[in-house]
């Protein structure tokens, strides 16, 4: 591990004067970020300890939605009565992912901000374009059944690992960002991962010395929530494939059908073309094909992750399904 | 004094049932149980040794070739560096179990991705850890390293070579016949400890605290390491933190922290990180494996073919034995069986938990039950048919033989429906739900082992040897075995073990340890009894010992008169090895769910039956029968090691990426113990039971998804893009 300074920061304004400075990093859980300081991944100069600013709250909005400070631990969130009665895919996702004791330190906005399980970007050994650009990916000849087959790039074909994003995506929730020079802005859950394109060291559209205050969730909706985790084994897995769904059906037909899928890119995918081929339709097998169709027109596989591309179909189908039997 | 008995013959006295102390066999809890959940056992890296520093290793980041330079002034730069060191007596690769010599050295010939090449030393971990990483190696690498398996022409190792008859032929006119290739991936040992050690120097006698498995054969390893006579050695391991084969041999990170104390006069501490522990230690050979199985009209096999591919690194001598239960499991008077192993430059394979069944039989169980489904035989039927009266290749006597009983009494308590057996048969929701069954075996293992019990004057025991406990109750069924034979309460029966200074035994490995170590202390335990019996003046099979008094009433204490009494048991395994084929045997069954869209499946119940001899003591009995069924979901469903195919090296190297089954895989487990005495497997009539318990539990799992949801895979483990990709529409 690389030697760090280690600052508390008391305010807002001390973490966003320490994270501005070049290789400083801020802490909340570190159920990520301390890993990968062991392994000489992250290499900070300096960490910023933001657990004491503040914004670990879960509050109602005046909207009739729900502000989930970005401190807020997963277990807090996911155990939260509003989250568990309004929101349950968000639940659901989370509880999903992690075990209990990483889900006990992990917050709201570190979760957003985790990092990879690529096996080359965690192994400073090995050539990554995300780690160390320019050195390569040794994934797109390699081990690359964890890897995306939507989105991806001759530069990198990682995924975003996470669960509750994957839900939060589906909920079209928004992030609320502290700007350094003290303002605020928001940014859809949907915009926030970046895809690889040429700049795979980039995953999220925060700029140095922005930290991320809260997630507010939009008033509730009804339907169905369902959050379908596909792994090997049924706990402490990341997802091969998630589906996060909210979907409702009116006289037989769907009058919402809210989708985000995990395991699959480099961000939680959402694809709005597939709620429109959805919404205002009989639930068949052909129209849940029709809509795996659209989801997966540009899939690509690497060999070890082809899998992915008819699983992702399954999936649907099974969530899609389930949703259709809930309704009935 | 110490009392010597060889076994030529088999001992049908049984003479420990004879004995009325009442404590061996019950389900006593693990005496030091209490310290390890506590936290006040210590393991080897938590001795509190002043002045300790810190040693990480440095590992290679090339497949093949040659170090050239390491920049040790760049490292001395950095703060805290005490030592940057590539002695030549550095090892290279961890020993192989019972090696009892020096692993491979001279660390700057470079054999594997992750090979170590040097150790750094600093007063802190985080500074050693930090210089390893920057320290600047030059390479002079050779290219084309072999890495595949199938693309380089084997060895075949000839011991394991058996041709009877003529198996083609039985194949071509038999009524039923099956000719499948099963591929297994490789496995990890995954210890929850990881390899640690620290060693102190004096300036005659190296001490060293390490995780090890093997004591005995260990001090020699290290000793031929480091160029030293043993008597100038101490190995220490009280408590180790699971070894499951990648502990038997000394590993790098002891000869390692054994050097640099002894170069800097100063105790050093060597622990590998989890990364390290996966990528130069042990793993488990992947294999490819051809079964050729045919029966006649009756369901009788005719004909009995098992090969397997099987890798390693050049130079090595251990080949995963994955035929070693196949050459006497079945009948079948044509045999075909070969062994090939690739060499290739991955990382070292050694011993993983149940070496050779653990992989061997998954395969040979899953091609039973293809040809049972094609014979149109119950598949336990079909196992009942073909258990042989003897080894069909050696013609050796089987020295017990509880197969037959563990398939009817695991099918009963199962709840085994005989009845014709159809995929598909049952739907719940998404899942398609089915059952499947395996047999279980796994050679018996036993050893020459020593241990030395003393009678207190003051009426308790003390037993001493270097075995160890490595998590399976060593500690407890020693003090059980000793306290039955002495008339004692356990709890008056103190076990010293891990401690080269001790008689030494064969240690933990290869479900040996119990009824090895117990034989010794049975034996020392059986000259104490004579010397009573002496003073008293009866004869030894007259004397009757109980809560420390002898049947006539004499107190253990008087008896002593204020002196110790000790003797030396010296167990030896002598001819009766030439005469019996000895194996634990038992049966597997499963029901598992399937999931129709996206393949993922879960074990719904689990059940095994097992035959191993004496049971020393019901609970951590039990429990390794209930460990490893765990490893059998693992192998079936989720482990697998990854390796890169341009360099070679382990990729998924932690506990996250490498999926051992956690408690939402592991259902409820049911075990029965189909108690035995075996009078030829050792003088306490117990056999091996640690590995017993995942050697085929895997074909159960794999049979039950074939019944389930119709999907005939052939690959373990059977992960979902495995089971959608054999799934029928």
């Amino acid at each position: 591990m690389k030697p760090f300074q280690y600052a508390r920061a008391r305010t807002l304004v001390d973490a966003a004067q320490i994270t501005a400075k070049e290789d400083a990093i801020p802490i909340a859980g570190g159920t990520n970020l301390l890993d990968l300081m062991k392994l000489q991944v992250e290499t900070p100069d300096e960490l910023a300890d933001i657990n004491r600013i503040g914004f670990g709250e879960i509050e109602d909005s005046d909207d009739g939605g729900l502000s989930i400070g970005a401190l807020a631990t997963n277990t807090a969130t996911a155990v939260h009565s509003r989250v568990r009665s309004d929101y349950p895919v968000l639940a659901r996702a989370i509880l999903a992912g992690a075990t209990q004791q990483l889900r006990n330190k992990a917050t709201t906005g570190g979760n957003l901000c985790q990092r990879t399980r690529c096996y080359y970007f965690t192994n400073i050994d090995q050539p990554c374009n995300k780690r160390e650009p320019g050195s390569g990916c040794g994934a797109i000849d390699g081990i690359a059944k964890l890897h995306a087959v939507l989105g991806t790039s001759s530069q990198c074909i990682a995924t975003y690992p996470g669960d509750m994003a994957v839900a939060l995506s589906a909920l079209d929730a928004q992030v609320k960002i502290a700007t350094p020079q003290g303002g605020e802005r928001t940014v859809p859950v949907q915009d926030f991962h970046c895809l690889p394109g040429d700049t795979p060291w980039r995953e999220n559209v925060l700029e140095a010395g922005e930290i991320i205050t809260a997630v507010t969730l939009p008033p509730p909706v009804s339907g169905t929530q369902i959050y379908r985790k596909v792994r090997e084994r049924s706990s402490y897995a990341f997802a091969l494939v998630s589906v996060a769904a909210i979907i409702e059906l009116k006289d037989g037909k769907f009058s919402r059908a809210d989708l985000a899928f995990g395991g699959l890119a480099h961000k939680p995918w959402h694809d709005p073309r597939i709620t429109e081929a959805l919404v205002g339709q009989v639930p068949s097998s052909e129209l849940f094909d029709r809509a795996a169709d659209i989801l997966l027109e540009d899939a690509r596989g690497f060999g070890e992750n082809d899998f992915k591309i008819p699983l992702a179909r399954r999936t649907l189908h099974a969530v899609l399904e389930q949703a259709t039997e809930d309704a009935a | 004094m110490t009392v010597h008995f060889k076994q030529d013959k088999p001992d049908k006295a049984n003479r420990l049932d004879d004995m009325k102390q009442g404590v061996l066999g019950k389900a006593l809890p693990r005496v030091e149980g209490l310290a390890k959940v506590t936290g006040t056992a210590p393991y080897a890296a938590e001795y509190p040794i002043a002045d300790c520093a810190e040693g990480v290793l440095v590992t290679s980041t090339i497949t093949r070739g040659e170090v050239r330079s390491i920049d040790k002034d760049a490292a001395f730069a950095m703060p805290g560096v005490i030592a940057v060191i590539d002695d030549p007596l550095l090892t290279t690769r961890a020993a192989q179990g019972t090696a009892d010599e020096a692993p491979q050295q001279e660390p700057a010939t470079v054999c594997y991705w992750g090979q170590p090449i040097a150790l750094v030393v600093a007063e802190t971990f985080e500074q050693a850890r930090h210089a390893a990483k920057h320290l600047k190696i030059e390479y002079r690498e050779q290219e084309g390293a072999p890495l595949d398996p199938q693309a380089v022409e084997p060895e075949e190792q000839e011991d394991e070579t058996v041709r009877q008859g003529d198996l083609a032929h039985a194949m071509a006119e038999a009524a039923h016949a099956v000719d499948v290739t099963y591929t297994t991936k490789g496995h990890a040992s995954a210890a929850m400890e990881p390899h640690a050690a620290i060693a102190e120097w004096d300036g005659k006698t190296l001490t060293v605290h390490a995780s090890l498995q093997m004591l005995n054969y260990n001090i020699s390893e290290l000793a031929d390491s480091l160029d030293m006579d043993e008597e100038n050695i101490r190995l220490i391991s009280r408590f180790v933190g699971g070894g499951f084969g990648s502990k038997l041999g000394v590993s790098e990170e002891t000869v390692a922290a054994s050097i640099a104390a002894k170069q800097l006069e100063r105790p050093v501490r060597v622990v590998m990180s989890r990364q390290q522990v996966f990528q130069c230690i042990m793993r488990r050979s992947e294999t490819t494996q051809r079964l050729r199985l045919c029966v006649d009209s009756d369901g009788k096999l005719t004909g009995f073919g098992h090969q397997a591919l099987v890798s390693n690194l050049p130079g090595e001598t251990f080949a995963e034995p994955v035929l070693q239960s196949s050459h006497f499991l079945y009948g079948g008077e044509n045999r075909e069986l070969l062994l090939e192993v690739a060499r290739i430059h991955q990382m070292t394979a050694g011993s993983v938990r149940a070496p050779g069944e653990a992989v061997g039989m998954p395969a040979l169980e899953g091609a039973m039950d293809v040809l049972a489904e094609k014979a149109g035989i119950d598949p336990v039927e079909l196992r009942l048919k073909n258990i042989p009266e003897k080894d069909p290749e050696e013609g050796l006597p089987f020295s017990s033989h509880k197969l037959a009983e563990c398939l009817k009494q695991g099918a009963e308590a199962f709840g085994w429906d005989h009845g014709p057996r159809q995929p598909r048969h049952t739907q719940e929701g998404e899942w398609w739900v089915g059952t499947g069954m395996a047999s279980a075996a796994r050679v018996h293992n036993i050893a020459e082992a020593k241990a030395r019990v003393t009678l207190k004057a003051d009426g308790s025991a003390l037993v001493e040897t270097d075995m160890t406990d490595i998590g399976t109750g060593t500690y407890t069924v020693v003090a059980q075995l000793a306290g039955e034979m002495l008339g004692l309460p356990p709890e008056k029966v103190l076990v010293d073990l891990g401690d080269t200074r001790h008689p030494r035994g064969p240690g933990s490995g290869g479900s040996w340890g119990a009824s090895s170590i117990g034989s010794a202390v049975y034996v020392a335990c059986l000259a104490l009894r004579e010397e009573l019996a002496d003073r008293i003046g009866i004869e030894e099979s007259e004397l009757e010992l109980s809560d420390g008094k002898a049947s006539a009433g004499e107190s253990l204490t008087d008896l002593l008169d204020g002196k110790d009494l000790a003797r030396e048991g010296h167990y030896e395994p002598g001819d009766i090895e030439d005469d019996f084929t000895a194996s634990g045997f038992g049966a597997f069954f499963a029901q598992v769910r399937v999931n129709r869209f996206t393949g993922e499946t879960r074990v719904d119940r689990m059940l095994g039956a097992f035959g191993f001899g004496r049971v020393l003591n019901h609970k951590t009995a039990r429990s390794q029968c209930l460990g490893g069924i765990t490893w059998s979901i693992g192998v079936a469903l989720t482990e697998a090691l990854e390796f890169d195919p341009t360099d070679g090296h382990l990729v998924n190297c932690d506990l996250a990426e490498y999926h051992v089954p956690v408690h939402r895989d592991v259902p409820d487990l049911d075990v029965i113990m189909v108690e035995e005495r075996d009078p030829a497997a050792s003088p306490i009539q117990a056999k091996g039971i640690g590995e017993l318990g995942m050697c085929g539990g895997a074909a159960a799992i794999a049979n039950a998804i074939y019944n389930a949801c119709g999907a005939r895979i052939f690959d373990y483990p059977m992960t979902p893009d495995r089971v959608l990709a054999a799934m029928p529409d």
